[in-house]
């Protein structure tokens, strides 16, 4: 069995007179969490090259040791096993949540309806939304179709779940919601990769931080060491940024100044 | 006045007649929104592609038709081409003709408006799905496509049953030439009569055009549960 489940090897991506992807190497073993980020563009790139949703211009990506890019035809069975979730959730406006989950299920991989409305349906009280089956998405929140577009993907019992800034265009508090099912995913074993610019949540939920930047890894290591000691100026530099100064003391002393 | 009016309606075979030039009227727009929907939905897929070329010839395509009156469109087909190039058309197939080339043409443009319309992430979500590019079309993007476009194309269909009127002067008798020639056939007997048939007609255009103008709201309503 090949080391990693789901391996790019010095990928290349360009768009046009862009590149964005100049040779990125990643492993993902089964049963890992691989967090991209936290900055630099191309990391969204690196997701959709993963299941095909782009081509790359050069390297290999490789499912189980076999390779699967460059090829155009049956793409549809690369990503039967290689599940994603965008930013913009993408339910399907004109089904129910019901219809939006076992779509799938029933017509990619063929399986009777019957069981895989009853599976939707625990798959939907477990992440809390057992009264919603018979709405339509619009009538969700955020947080609500976002849970729902993961229990989509994970309907389709794929081997890898790419995750592309899933929180990114929720309210604060509707982050929270959808975060614990990703953990929950983690917990049972998904294997991931997850980009996100939600630090604490990469902490928490990573098996190893990936720096992408200008198309290259700058660096790759645990999280602990990644958030505490990283290797490289510019991931520290990163980090540093999402420190501030606190500004009430220089504030109390003027407010005493003027109060004097 | 009434009586002489309702007198008229009834006289020999005239409600017969009238019933007749409806079914032509129908007949001809039935004929023309078929056949305008069919190539229509076929035009708005080529109107999707991006070479420049097929943009130029469809938007000459759609501005000739938006700015020529539809009667100048018949008179240029059923007297036009008689004149320049031999070729006489009976009244009706030139009425096709010009039906169809408005109609088609503008009903490229509302498919294509529906088919560009539905987000690209749509295309992707399904196929991250692992669906093959026929289920795509199938489960997701037609019926979408569809739901956008049947409003606009019953609004079509009833400006087309409308406009059809116009055939007349071209030589089709359908409903509105015959009440004409009813009119005037009782211009002495019953003068008033006049308004009476063409309240007729009126009656005849709105049982047809109105129920076919509450499709879409019903439609919607059904697409809301």
């Amino acid at each position: 069995m090949a080391e990693y489940l789901l391996e790019a090897q010095h990928l290349r991506k360009a768009f046009e007179d862009k590149t964005v992807l100049q040779d990125v190497s990643l492993g993902v073993r089964r049963g890992e969490v691989v967090v991209i980020g936290p900055s630099g563009c191309g990391k969204s790139t690196l997701l959709r090259c993963l299941n095909g949703l782009e081509s790359v211009d050069g390297g290999e990506i490789l499912l189980e040791g076999q390779i699967i890019s460059g090829q155009k035809k049956n793409l549809h069975l690369i990503r039967q096993r290689v599940g994603m979730v965008f930013q913009s959730y993408d339910l399907f406006p004109h089904m129910d949540v019901l219809g939006n989950l076992v779509l799938g299920p029933t017509r990619a991989l063929k399986r009777p309806s019957k069981e895989v409305e009853t599976e939707a349906m625990a798959a939907l009280a477990r992440v809390g939304l057992a009264d919603s089956a018979h709405v339509l998405p619009r009538q969700l929140s955020g947080g609500q179709k976002q849970r729902v577009a993961l229990v989509r993907a994970m309907l389709m019992h794929p081997e890898v779940l790419l995750l592309d800034e899933i929180t990114a265009a929720l309210d604060p508090e509707m982050v929270r919601e959808v975060l614990d099912v990703v953990l929950e995913l983690a917990r049972s074993g998904m294997t991931m990769v997850i980009v996100t610019h939600e630090m604490r949540f990469a902490e928490a939920v990573a098996d190893r931080v990936v720096f992408l930047e200008n198309g290259l890894v700058v660096e790759e290591s645990v999280p602990a060491q990644f958030f505490h000691q990283p290797h490289t100026q510019r991931a520290q530099q990163f980090l540093a940024s999402f420190c501030y100064d606190s500004v009430r003391d220089g504030k109390n002393m003027q407010n005493t100044k003027e109060a004097n | 006045m009434l009586a002489s009016a309702l007198g008229v309606l009834f006289k020999g075979r005239n409600l017969a007649r009238l019933l007749g030039g409806l079914w032509v009227t129908l007949r001809l727009s039935a004929v023309s929104i078929l056949l305008s929907v069919a190539l229509g939905l076929a035009l708005g897929m080529v109107m999707t592609l991006r070479s420049p070329i097929i943009r130029a010839l469809t938007r000459l395509w759609l501005e000739t038709i938006r700015i020529v009156p539809q009667l100048v469109l018949l008179f240029i087909v059923y007297f036009g081409l008689a004149r320049a190039f031999n070729l006489q058309l009976s009244g009706e197939a030139a009425a096709v003709v010009v039906f169809v080339f408005w109609g088609a043409g503008e009903m490229g443009d509302l498919v294509r408006g529906a088919l560009t319309s539905i987000p690209a992430h749509q295309r992707e979500s399904g196929a991250a799905l692992g669906l093959t590019r026929w289920q795509i079309n199938r489960y997701v993007l037609i019926p979408q496509t569809l739901r956008r476009l049947i409003p606009q194309a019953i609004n079509l269909a009833t400006r087309m049953i409308k406009t059809t009127s116009l055939v007349m002067i071209i030589g089709v008798v359908e409903v509105l030439k015959i009440s004409q020639q009813i009119i005037d056939a009782s211009r002495y007997d019953a003068p008033q009569a006049a308004v009476f048939i063409y309240g007729v007609v009126f009656l005849m255009y709105f049982m047809v055009c109105w129920p076919i103008s509450l499709l879409p709201g019903r439609l919607e309503k059904r697409w809301k549960e």
